[in-house]
């Protein structure tokens, strides 16, 4: 089983440095064990050949806008789509806390929040070893700088997402279950000059959640 | 030959694997398989040949992606012409067989959205999309409905329904589970055979998701509950990944093994998934040929469901919660009145954490829209409980409502033994399905004898079986009557009990407390009265869990009676408990201001009650030692000293003492600061920052219209243009939602431009939030109460 680290689901609900005692620790050890529980971790992913583009890339024979994501993939052979879900189950569990119970949804929440990405980080390990001399770069998701959102549902379609783990967009282009992550990951055959992944590379410089990036 | 007669004389096979067969061809990634009917219709063909070259006598058309979300009107195929030439194609193959039993299955994939509460896609909405594809496929000459690789069980409902209201096929359904035996929204194997029974499908199975030797576990469970023919198409065997391509790596020789076995079993119709090719399905139909075929038969089993779980009825006594129900409670009245999900939400946690294993769902009100809000009540309910529920309504056109969209199979409370109530259950019965309680009474009341309401009893299942509905659907209430106006009225009871069952085979259930009406110390009578029920075979009780003595009675039965393995069940919910703690007088234990501090609700309540108890007045209370702590834990939380989990366990601890002291005002309302409309915007489904705002506002008295999320700017216009309003809060997460943001803020300045907006959410920044128009940007719930009080100049 994968779990959630604790330093992750702490930095999520605001904690920086510190850490939390007495019956907010309880609660926060409780949750993350009934996230963890409730979780039905699942992914996906395809390779397609990559193409760079002037404005953008073409992954196989899609072609993406974005100067983000060709400089993300810049110097890549090809490019996986990833997609991965906690699945329905997390999204019950949070719905039935906030209900009443919002200090326990808060934990829910941020405790699932750290398990996906723990996930993301266990399958790109597996996958980098099926692609042996070769160098994985780093998660790029719709919404991440001018990778737009409304890429979601062509990228969940190109996965066969809806039908393999239960991964589906809504409408308004969001994922649900709410748990998910979906991503364009480069191949490349050089490790690449270091990416700053996540936290350095977004623009929203004020967030409660920044990892210390100086 | 017709399919139906096909299906209950011969073992049947289906054909394999489609997807991965055209990508061999060259189907691009991007592609969508159906376009083929149209832009190669012959490679489509030649498969369908193939197939039947290997013996198979089921043809799945290619439509499985066909729907109009995938093939909107506005795109560059039209719906209706890759339909029809995917079964004209398959059609053209069947007739060109010589052999009198080869048909075609219209095909019918999942939709790829996933399905309102968890998802955007309405069920109604589902159902339409469904019933534009069977009609198109019926007209083309499809010879049988497959709905198949599912893997929420409501969408197959959705699809079943629209199969059944636009032709008159035969249908299959086939759902997908996973390694745990679930499929990926929760259900078990005997949850959606109850499911599937109950709408009336004519064979059902698994597909896709695993192999055939994975499927051996979800195959046995399968022919343990299903009445009717199963189907089991496998992949060749699991998928895994394999530089970026999904393989599968099961041989025709070791499929057919496995699917010999799977016949063996009993299993009436075989086929391949995902992977499987020609020669799979030639080796299986060479093993499993010769097999003796065994038809299905009536397990007899008694079964409700929900989205995840099956209760079987007929076996251990089930225990039937009876809390969600208006009669005679002022507080659930007013929640109801009010919508406020949430109080209805809570009696029901507290039933199932009691040991209920079915809640019954009565919302009957004179002055509600019941149909309107049983299914509201229900289906916030099925969004979080995984318990099956009893629809309770004398109402038909509620009962109808809910059983449509009902997550699973329900039970039904109640028909009884008059013409008129039968005729307006029985057939809703037959189409949506459900387990039905029939009450012993009719046109001439309540009969005095045991005789007489036997005889009831068996007008209600003849009648039911006039509508096909079979005898294991309808569950007798033989009635319980009060032994204080009628002395022998618990041993009528008890003797009707014994013979329902006896000499009608029915189960049986019963509410038990209405045989001590009027008496003192009700309890008493009533265990002992259940015990007995319990003794002469009743199979449901509907009671009160949060009743510890009825438990204890309920599972102390079990537990004499062999019915609970080692008492395992009895332990768990009795081993280890201790004396319950003396409740804290005044000037003991923690200070409420400490309770607070330290988030216990538990201890919040018992301090306040305590202070009240010692004279406090209850305003008092809040003025001197409520607000006081929260602003204390909402100043530490500012200055970054101590954290959100804290700062929600004391607003939560509040709230608890706040309840206290509102009881204590009797009947007054504490005074109101000021009105708050809170939404999440059209579009979000995140709502968890919006809901702590909302605890946080509500502490510090202001009075919050929660409009939920996902909501219209029309519907926050109207809130907020309602008397009193100053405020209005939205929230978004995500930058495709911060567009309806703003067009919610422009509708309220040129509706209401009294009110101030403060709006928060993850994408949001100080600028995005002036930008958009808004008053003020919120950093968080705390920022958001201090901006409530600077609009209420407090």
């Amino acid at each position: 089983m994968i779990h959630a680290p604790q330093g992750e689901v702490l930095r999520y609900l605001g904690y920086g440095k510190h850490q939390p005692e007495g019956e907010s620790a309880a609660l926060i050890d409780g949750r993350v064990a009934a996230v963890e529980q409730a979780a039905d971790p699942r992914w996906t992913v395809v390779e397609l050949p990559l193409t760079l583009s002037p404005d953008g890339v073409a992954l196989g024979d899609w072609t993406i806008q974005s100067q983000k994501l060709r400089a993300h993939l810049e110097g890549c052979t090809s490019a996986l789509l990833f997609g991965a879900t906690l699945g329905i189950g997390v999204d019950r569990l949070i719905a039935r806390s906030a209900a009443g119970k919002v200090a326990q949804a808060a934990v829910d929440q941020a405790a699932a929040a750290a398990l996906i990405e723990a996930v993301c980080d266990d399958a790109c390990d597996q996958l980098a070893k099926q692609y042996p001399g070769k160098y994985l770069r780093p998660r790029f998701s719709p919404g991440y700088g001018d990778f737009p959102l409304s890429a979601q549902p062509e990228l969940l379609r190109r996965l066969d997402a809806p039908r393999k783990i239960g991964l589906t967009a809504t409408d308004s282009c969001l994922l649900a279950p709410v748990k998910s992550v979906t991503a364009v990951i480069g191949v490349a055959d050089t490790p690449g000059k270091c990416h700053a992944g996540g936290c350095a590379t977004c623009s929203k410089r004020n967030c409660t959640f920044r990892r210390d990036t100086t | 030959m017709k399919f139906l007669d096909a299906l209950h004389s011969q073992r049947l096979f289906f054909d394999g694997g489609t997807g991965t067969l055209l990508q061999a061809q060259g189907l691009k990634g991007g592609e969508l398989p159906e376009t083929w009917n149209l832009l190669h219709p012959e490679r489509i063909s030649a498969l369908h040949q193939a197939y039947l070259a290997a013996g198979s006598n089921i043809l799945c058309t290619n439509t499985f992606g066909a729907n109009a979300l995938k093939f909107p009107a506005s795109g560059e195929f039209d719906l209706e012409a890759l339909v029809a030439a995917g079964v004209r194609l398959a059609c053209e193959a069947r007739d060109a067989d010589p052999r009198p039993d080869v048909f075609v299955a219209l095909d019918l994939g999942p939709t790829g959205k996933l399905l309102k509460p968890m998802g955007d896609l309405d069920f109604e909405d589902a159902v339409a999309l469904y019933a534009q594809v069977v009609r198109i496929g019926a007209a083309a000459g499809a010879d049988l409905v497959l709905i198949e690789t599912m893997s929420d069980s409501y969408e197959a409902k959705a699809a079943v329904l629209a199969a059944k209201e636009n032709c008159d096929l035969p249908v299959v359904v086939t759902t997908v589970y996973g390694e745990n035996g679930k499929l990926l929204t929760g259900g078990t194997p005997a949850s959606t055979v109850a499911l599937l029974e109950g709408l009336g499908v004519d064979a059902l199975g698994v597909n896709c998701g695993l192999g055939p030797a994975q499927m051996l576990p979800i195959v046995k469970q399968l022919l343990e509950y299903a009445s009717v023919p199963l189907v089991v198409n496998p992949n060749a065997g699991l998928p895994h990944s394999q530089g970026g391509c999904t393989v599968f790596d099961v041989g025709p020789a070791e499929f057919a093994v496995h699917m010999g076995a799977i016949a063996d079993l009993g299993v009436q119709i075989l086929g391949g998934c995902c992977g499987t090719t020609p020669d799979h399905i030639k080796a299986a139909i060479d093993v499993c040929r010769d097999k003796p075929f065994t038809p299905a038969a009536d397990k007899g089993r008694t079964l409700v469901s929900s989205y995840a779980q099956a209760v079987e009825i007929g076996r251990a006594p089930v225990v039937i919660g009876e809390r969600i129900n208006p009669t005679g409670k002022k507080k659930f009245q007013q929640a109801l009145r009010e919508h406020n999900i949430e109080y209805l939400l809570n009696e029901a946690f507290a039933q199932e954490e009691a040991g209920a294993q079915v809640l019954d769902v009565n919302v009957g009100l004179p002055e509600i829209d019941e149909p309107v809000l049983l299914v509201e009540v229900m289906e916030a309910l099925q969004a979080v409980l995984p318990l099956p529920l009893q629809l309770d309504t004398s109402d038909p056109a509620a009962m109808e409502r809910a059983m449509r969209r009902y997550n699973g199979k329900p039970m039904l409370n109640s028909v009884s033994g008059k013409a008129e109530s039968m005729a307006a259950l029985f057939p809703l019965v037959k189409k949506y399905g459900g387990v039905v309680v029939g009450l012993a009474l009719d046109e001439n009341g309540i009969p005095p004898t045991a005789e007489g309401r036997v005889a009831i009893a068996r007008k209600i299942r003849d009648t039911a079986a006039r509508y096909g509905i079979p005898q294991k659907e309808i569950v007798i209430d033989p009635l319980t009557l009060t032994i204080s106006s009628e002395p022998d009225a618990a041993q009528v009871t008890l003797e009707a009990v014994r013979r329902v069952k006896e000499e009608l085979g029915l189960s049986t259930i019963l509410g038990v407390s209405n045989v001590s009406f009027g008496l003192p110390k009700r309890e008493l009578v009533n265990t002992a009265f259940f015990t007995l029920a319990l003794q002469n075979g009743l199979d449901c009780a509907i009671l009160n869990p949060n009743n510890s003595p009825m438990m204890g009675a309920w599972r102390s039965w079990q537990a004499l009676m062999g019915l609970d393995g080692q008492c395992g069940r009895y332990i768990a919910a009795y081993g280890g408990q201790e004396a319950p703690a003396a409740p804290i007088a005044a000037g003991d234990g923690p200070s409420l201001s400490e309770c607070v501090l330290r988030g216990s609700k538990e201890g919040a309540a018992q301090a306040a009650k305590a202070a009240l108890a010692a004279g406090k007045a209850p305003l008092e209370l809040v003025d001197t030692v409520l607000i006081p702590a929260l602003d204390h834990v909402g100043q530490g939380f500012e200055k970054g000293t101590l954290f959100l989990p804290q700062l929600l366990m004391s607003a939560e601890a509040a709230k608890a003492a706040f309840e206290i002291v509102q009881n204590a005002m009797s009947g007054e309302d504490r005074p109101k600061q000021g009105a708050v409309v809170l939404a999440t915007v059209k579009g979000d489904i995140h709502d968890i920052g919006k809901n702590i705002v909302k605890v946080l506002l509500e502490n510090y008295s202001f009075e919050v219209a929660d409009l939920g999320r996902d909501v219209a700017p029309e519907a926050i216009v109207e809130a907020a243009s309602r008397p009193g309003v100053k405020l209005v809060g939205l929230s978004a997460l995500m930058t495709t939602t911060v567009v309806s943001m703003e067009e919610t803020i422009r509708q309220l300045r040129s509706a209401c431009p009294q009110v101030k907006i403060v709006v928060g959410g993850a994408v949001l920044t100080p600028a995005y939030a002036d930008q958009i128009g808004a008053d003020c940007y919120a950093k968080d719930a705390m920022a958001t109460v201090r901006y409530a009080k600077e609009v209420y100049g407090l």
